[in-house]
């Protein structure tokens, strides 16, 4: 059956589907935004458990100096 | 037969109903204080990266609005100031106000990690945290001084502001957490001496019900004189000046002026001229908080002023 009639209440549904959509796509393009001033800052880009390999040479200074 | 008909809700809320959920009012002045907190702080922030932190502050401003507004349904059906709000008045559910506060409150909580730092984040959930359930769920039913002690909350967002700049807390910031702190008991206690809320009714013992009006203005006066050396301290630190110091010097004498005036009235003047120092004085406190803040960012705009930490 197709819906002919516009009751009040699709329009309030309508006005809060929009604004939640419009919510929704701010927030992608600030994350999307965020993301470019972090990289030009030059944040870390590694993940929380990377682990900088230690420069050629430190091990076995350590051992010597240890 | 339409298919609204067999809906039996009769009220459907609109976009602009959880909007209020947020107490947008309440926000403009988190977003304004935390925006001064982060100009004012040593160093810069990426433009983008500071609009973000600003919102999230203010989101999660807005996600502990919700979470009382969800908590105090009760009392706010019964005061004709809030009987208004979504929740009291059927539009949105107490439900619905709940999970938007909890779900807001640590997105934006998260998300100013992500943006700023890990200080900024946690002040700010701390902040939450105090609103929810240190003010609204305890303390605001309990104790007269329930102002006081919920005035923190709304003193928190400066130094939020801050630490996503700088990422710690320093004088500088803790005094103007101080400025809000102290300035929002007789800010709302002028308010209560003019507007009659049911306040006895809903069983929230506001000072001016409990202990009488008298005792109230003296209150007032003490918060005033407790005020001036803060004020006076800000424009000494590293973020105060000239500028912002001959603004707080008239400011305070203009705010001890009216709290004296406000002692020196009895109840039958006050009522017989329609409540006209109080009001005064309540739009006294409102350009006090405003220019304060704002004579501090234009100490920070001011060419060659001294920047901690800076240029």
């Amino acid at each position: 059956m197709p819906l002919t009639q516009e009751h009040e209440l699709h329009r309030r549904r309508f006005g809060r589907n929009l604004g939640l959509g419009l919510v929704l796509g701010g927030f992608a393009v600030l994350v999307f935004f965020l993301t470019m001033a972090k990289m030009k800052e030059g944040a870390s880009m590694e993940g929380f458990d990377y682990q900088r390999p230690a420069p050629a040479g430190t091990a076995a200074q350590a051992e010597d100096g240890g | 037969m339409t298919d609204s008909s067999i809906i039996t809700r009769e009220q459907e809320a609109g976009f602009g109903d959880y909007l209020a959920l947020l107490k947008p009012r309440v926000m403009s002045l988190v977003v304004f204080t935390a925006l001064v907190g982060m100009l004012v702080a040593p160093g810069g922030i990426n433009p983008v990266v500071g609009f973000a932190a600003i919102l999230f502050i203010a989101v999660g401003a807005g996600a502990s609005g919700a979470l009382n507004m969800w908590y105090d349904a009760d009392i706010d059906a019964l005061m004709r100031r809030t009987a208004g709000r979504p929740v009291p008045s059927g539009r949105v559910r107490a439900e619905e106000a709940l999970a938007i506060g909890v779900a807001l409150s640590v997105m934006a909580v998260v998300m100013l990690a992500l943006a700023t730092n890990l200080v900024a984040a946690g002040l700010l959930a701390f902040t939450i945290f105090f609103y929810v359930v240190i003010y609204t769920m305890w303390l605001k039913r309990w104790t007269p001084q329930n102002i006081v002690i919920g005035g923190a909350a709304g003193a928190f967002p400066p130094m939020i502001g801050w630490a996503a700049v700088t990422g710690g807390i320093s004088p500088e910031s803790v005094l103007m957490f101080l400025l809000i702190f102290l300035w929002t008991p007789p800010h709302f206690w002028a308010l209560a001496l003019f507007v009659r809320d049911d306040y006895s009714r809903a069983g929230v013992p506001m000072l001016t019900v409990t202990h009488g009006h008298r005792a109230a203005r003296r209150h007032i006066l003490a918060y005033a004189l407790a005020l001036v050396p803060v004020s006076l301290g800000l424009g000494l630190s590293g973020i105060g000046g000239p500028l912002y110091l001959s603004v707080a010097v008239v400011l305070n004498l203009l705010f001890l002026r009216g709290a004296l005036a406000l002692l020196r009235r009895d109840e039958a003047g006050a009522a017989a001229d329609g409540y006209r120092a109080e009001k005064g004085f309540f739009r006294l406190s409102l350009y006090y908080l405003f220019l304060s803040f704002g004579a501090l960012l234009a100490e920070a705009a001011l060419p060659g002023g001294f920047r901690p930490g800076g240029v």
